[in-house]
């Protein structure tokens, strides 16, 4: 998720291609060191759609469709508008 | 013999200097509009409302995409997503003792469904400080489905992470009464009816399915 632009396609590939998962890899440190958090979309088998937060790119679910990144938390709203 | 080679030299370069300086000064304002030109050329521009609606689109494709179709067409008409509580004894679901309301870039109010009484306000903003158009603010989209992604993954977290305030800090309570009221109805009709693949937007007659790239 990026200002001004919304969703961002940073890479995609196969885990079980070695050199896609390392691409994968890489991209995944490289936003998680740029400060944001990584988030898994998840849906149960109740069907409740729920998301999953991770840390490392082996919590990464292997049949994960994708990771999301946006910016970490931070306390204070902007003021209201409206 | 070199005290005055050293000064010979010394007085050959402030004559080229004296020489050379009109052409280097003409020069240097011939290239100051091209430097100029070259510069907003590669700022990134400023608030560019095309940019910003094709950014929105890709954030509700991206929120629909995450959410459940129910959700999806919670906030499609009604502007806000609720999200129930986890932290008590019922656990998520519609029997939990509280819930979260959803606004795009205003605190997240939690509420008891049961009553209707509003709890908490939770003041928590997702800043890109790359600021990669200028500005750090998510499209509307993308920060409800960034609240929504940290209250459902780690609701511990967001909420440890956010500045809590009584209600009526920042948001007004009684529009937060007003849309409790709505969303009850809301539920009621679509309990009865399918929900319709589009419906019109939220109370301020903006209708979120409308926004057509610039």
């Amino acid at each position: 998720m990026k200002p001004g632009h919304g969703e961002i396609l940073l890479a995609e590939g196969d885990v079980e291609v070695p050199e896609q998962e390392q691409e994968l890899i890489e991209a995944f440190r490289r936003e998680l060191d740029a400060g944001m958090w990584a988030a898994v979309p998840t849906a149960t088998p109740g069907g409740r759609r729920e998301a999953e937060l991770v840390k490392r790119f082996d919590e990464v679910p292997r049949d994960a469709e994708r990771v999301i990144f946006f910016p970490r938390a931070a306390g204070g709203a902007q003021p209201a508008i409206g | 013999m070199g005290l005055a080679l050293g000064t010979a030299a010394v007085v050959l370069v402030v004559l080229l200097w004296e020489l050379a300086r009109p052409t280097l000064k003409r020069t240097l304002a011939r290239l100051h509009p091209l430097w100029q030109e070259y510069r907003r050329g590669r700022a990134p521009a400023g608030y560019d409302p095309g940019r910003e609606r094709r950014a929105e689109q890709r954030a509700r494709a991206l929120l629909r995409s995450c959410v459940s179709e129910r959700d999806w067409a919670m906030y499609r008409d009604l502007g806000f997503l609720r999200v129930w509580g986890g932290l008590g004894d019922h656990g998520r679901g519609s029997g939990a003792a509280y819930a979260y309301l959803i606004y795009p870039h205003k605190p997240i109010v939690a509420y008891m469904p049961q009553t209707g009484e509003l709890l908490n306000e939770y003041c928590v903003a997702f800043p890109d400080h790359t600021k990669p158009y200028g500005s750090s603010r998510l499209p509307d989209s993308d920060d409800v489905l960034a609240k929504w992604m940290a209250l459902t993954a780690d609701e511990r977290r967001l909420v440890g992470e956010a500045n809590m305030h009584l209600p009526g800090r920042q948001v007004d309570p009684d529009r937060v009464r007003r849309d409790i009221v709505r969303l009850c109805r809301w539920e009621q009709q679509t309990a009865r009816e399918p929900i319709p693949p589009s419906g019109r937007g939220a109370s301020n007659g903006w209708d979120p399915d409308n926004i057509t790239a610039a």
